[in-house]
């Protein structure tokens, strides 16, 4: 086949759409991860449970929804609430293990998924929910329709983030949840109340998850698993961007999303996932250590 | 400075700790004061539990028995942020600055409390870039990249952004040059004019005397001798016999 | 052990034995198969044990090794006639070992949470490739099949009523209980406890770690792709429901509800999980969420029981 042939019958319009949609799973996704990376750089907890707050704020915004109509003030709500409760989790669960081996909190957490999972299964049923976009139509890429609402997907999560980010960077608190993740003991010696830091941080990563939720929500069906599917590859995208590592987790989200995306054009989306654990095993063999991290520690 | 304190007594001490780390039985009845604003040193080879001995006052480590009192008051099983903002200031054997942090974010960890005022804050940071001027022209660099000896010194301004009543220092000069040794030296007695206790261990015997009123000698987990510093000289039999030097 | 030590564990275990022998004889049917489904999960938790109790390493692969030695199980007794039970163990067995190796070699270079997810990840690598892999393995349907005669082809051969399948696998059980004891007691055991006390010592020493933890992982997948075969057995169907990382997740439960590192403990935990399960279905109905309270019951157990129910006996079962 020559170069012209394939230029001519490659599939552009497919490719660049999914390239958007690439970007914004990518953006949720990261979303979702940077919550996960701050937990776990902070005290060294893999909250299992993190994918059920993701679905946890979806049904708190498709209930916020019905009762006000206001998709916003879902979103607001459901970022508080799920913050909330995230705190309440750390302090409940987490707080009586701290000192434990590592693994006890990777069992409780997900002892608190399984909780949450049938809850939700329980008070909701089975019966996947949709609620609408808030901001419906489309606008023209070349010849091409793509709806506004995922463009606006994409930038809220992106501002979500880039806001924590200034948070962690500039604020006054934002300099605790440095120290601490650095260096614990000594940000206790420096007056710094460590254990409100962790519960704060976790609340935070809550509130991220549930938030990445409510946004979601419109493109897919909320149920009970949905859960399951992002826990699985927030947990590939923090090890591939190097655990710990806020900005390897974004990068990493948007490069496995992008490629899945592309992906999909050939084979079936789920057999596309496929991708996520190629990359996965790839970063193991190679780059164990994360595979936008600059340099191997 | 803290409002004066009419207790009367030591402004730390330490009452028959017993600390082990896991099985190993670390401290065998250590017990210790510190009067206000005295400079108390802690000799002893390495791996008697001087460092130990520190921790336990920081509250980063409990001991099994025993207490640690503050002005009197026991403090021995409050958690390490609590007794940092009661004015223990601690800086640690390998200084542990936060590296990815900059020297001002640095500073800052021990500046932001609460009943600071603005101007309160700035008074400290000017004191401590004229003590040490190299930090305020390295403000905004990440701690990591400063040299050994600059991260000592930063390690002690940060302390010091405590306001604290004592500074329990931990081998302070290891692995420094002689000149910061002297640098270190100017310090302790900076902070001793200025009425800050200091609980000064170290390994460097003649420094040790030098800077102290007071002096323990530790080994094996206990106090062997007590003796204020002025009695003690380098080359001494004592110190031959706990130090080998 | 001490004599009178011995005279305890094997009077104990020869009482249990017994008891679980007759119980075809004294049990309702559907209780029966309830008994024998708790021996199969419970040996399945002892395959686990291996790893988090005796070598310190969570592994949430256990669903790969058992659901690829209940679907090995299936191909033989599909695609061979007539259906030949020891063909089934075969490659059940091989099928759950080619499994452990490919999950040991990335995943073992691993400490710990790493570890933890990168067997998950595995668990679910596979459920992906046998949902979607509809014309070999039956896709979300899964695989039926007869359960084989039971014997040895050829020679002699009885068929497989539910008695035989109990005694079956109260056999394999027990047997697999009294070999992986033998084995956590041996030297080769001592250096996986000795891993999980203190694993920078263990390599200081002198000790290939690596080696010893894939070494781990394959004896460990291995039992649990017998209990795949077992399972396969009993139900004669093979579903990818099995293979998802949740059942490694509920395989956890059992042995921390239990208690790690005794071997036994696993087997109680499942069985008091499953006890729990079946009550509780009974009071409040089918579609009472069983889920929410166990879940409570086994955080609380972390918290505030780490060693789990039969943890006091650990000491005393390892001697």
């Amino acid at each position: 086949m020559s170069v012209f042939s394939f230029v001519q019958n490659f599939p552009w319009e497919l490719f660049l759409i999914q390239t958007l949609n690439g970007v914004v799973t990518g953006m949720i996704l990261a979303l979702i991860a940077s919550g996960l990376t701050l937990i776990f750089g902070i005290m060294d907890v893999v909250n299992f449970a993190h994918g059920e707050l993701f679905m946890l704020g979806a049904y708190v915004g498709v209930v916020v929804l019905a009762g006000s109509g206001s998709f916003w003030l879902a979103l607001i709500l459901a970022t508080a609430l799920v913050g909330i409760f995230g705190a309440a989790m750390q302090i409940v669960t987490l707080r009586p293990l701290i000192g434990r081996d590592p693994l006890t909190t990777i069992l409780a957490t997900f002892g608190v998924s399984l909780i949450l999972q049938n809850y939700a299964l329980w008070q909701f049923g089975p019966v996947a929910r949709k609620i609408s976009e808030p901001i419906t139509g489309q606008f023209s890429l070349f010849y091409l329709e793509y709806p506004y609402y995922r463009l606006l997907i994409a930038g809220l999560s992106a501002a979500i983030i880039g806001g924590f980010w200034l948070f962690l960077k500039y604020g006054k608190y934002g300099i605790w949840i440095r120290a601490t993740t650095q260096d614990r003991v000594m940000a206790q010696a420096m007056g710094i109340p460590v254990p409100w830091v962790h519960t704060a941080a976790f609340a935070i990563g809550a509130a991220m998850a549930a938030a990445s939720g409510v946004l979601f929500a419109p493109l897919v069906a909320v149920n009970h698993t949905m859960g399951l599917n992002w826990v699985l590859k927030a947990f590939i995208v923090v090890v591939v961007g190097g655990m710990g590592s806020l900005g390897g987790s974004i990068a990493a989200a948007i490069f496995v999303s992008l490629l899945e995306a592309y992906a999909s054009i050939w084979v079936s989306p789920s057999q596309a996932v496929i991708v996520s654990f190629v990359v996965l095993i790839f970063t193991l063999l190679f780059r164990p250590t994360g595979l936008f991290v600059p340099t191997p520690k | 400075m803290s409002a004066p304190d009419t207790s009367g007594g030591p402004l730390v001490a330490v009452d028959g700790l017993h600390t082990y780390y896991g099985k190993s039985h670390i401290l065998h009845g250590v017990s210790l004061t510190v009067g206000r604003g005295e400079v108390v040193g802690l000799l002893g080879r390495n791996g008697v539990g001087k460092s130990t001995t520190l921790k336990t006052i920081m509250g980063l480590v409990y001991p099994r028995q025993g207490r640690v009192l503050l002005e009197g008051r026991p403090v021995t099983a409050m958690p390490a942020h609590k007794l940092a903002k009661l004015g223990i200031g601690y800086v640690p054997e390998d200084r542990r600055i936060f590296r990815l942090l900059t020297v001002m974010e640095n500073l800052r960890t021990g500046l932001d409390r609460p009943g600071v005022t603005e101007a309160r804050k700035r008074e400290l940071l000017d004191k401590v870039f004229a003590y040490f001027p190299v930090l305020g022209e390295r403000q905004n660099q990440a701690g990591g990249t400063l040299s050994g000896g600059e991260q000592q010194m930063l390690a002690i301004a940060r302390a010091m952004m405590l306001e604290p009543k004592i500074v329990l220092l931990d081998e302070p000069t290891e692995g420094l040059m002689p000149r910061m040794v002297t640098q270190i030296h100017q310090i302790i007695d900076a902070l001793h004019r200025e009425g800050v206790a200091i609980l000064l261990v170290e390994q460097n015997v003649p420094l040790t005397l030098e800077a102290s009123q007071r002096v323990y000698i530790m080994e094996k987990g206990a106090i062997r001798h007590h003796a204020p510093a002025a009695e003690l000289k380098v080359g001494d039999a004592v110190i031959k016999q706990y130090l080998g030097v | 052990m001490s004599k009178r030590d011995k005279i305890l564990f094997w009077g104990g275990f020869g009482v249990i034995f017994a008891l679980l022998f007759v119980s075809p004889f004294v049990l309702p049917p559907f209780w029966q198969r309830f008994l024998t489904e708790i021996l199969i999960w419970g040996l399945l938790a002892m395959s686990s044990d291996i790893l988090i109790g005796y070598t310190g390493m969570v592994s949430f692969g256990h669903s790969a090794f058992f659901g690829l030695g209940m679907y090995g199980a299936a191909a033989a007794l599909l695609m061979v006639r007539p259906a030949n039970l020891l063909l089934a163990l075969a490659c059940g067995l091989i099928a759950a070992a080619a499994v452990a190796a490919v999950v040991a070699y990335f995943s073992t270079r691993l400490r710990d949470i790493y570890f933890a997810i990168t067997t998950l990840i595995f668990s679910q690598i596979f459920y992906v490739f046998i949902f979607t892999s509809t014309e070999i393995t039956g896709g979300e349907n899964g695989l039926a099949f007869r359960r084989p005669e039971f014997g040895i082809p050829g020679l002699w051969s009885v068929p497989f009523t539910n008695e035989m399948l109990h005694w079956f696998v109260l056999a394999v059980v027990a047997g697999s209980y009294l070999i992986l004891r033998r084995i956590m007691h041996s030297p080769f055991g001592m250096v996986l406890q000795s891993i999980r006390e203190n694993e920078p010592r263990t390599r200081a020493i002198g000790y290939a770690v690596e080696r010893y933890k894939i070494a781990a992982v394959m004896l460990s997948g291995l039992f649990a792709g017998l209990a795949g075969v077992l399972y396969a057995l009993q139900n004669k169907f093979a579903a990818p429901d099995f293979v998802f990382f949740l059942i490694s997740g509920e395989t956890i439960i059992y042995n921390v509800m239990g208690g790690i590192g005794t071997l036994v403990g696993p087997v109680v935990g499942a069985a008091a999980f499953l006890l729990l399960r079946e009550f509780m279905g009974r009071l409040f109905g089918d579609t009472f969420p069983y889920l929410i309270p166990l879940g409570f019951i086994f955080i609380a157990i972390i918290i505030f029981l780490p060693q789990g129910l039969l943890g006091f006996m650990r000491r005393w079962l390892n001697k």
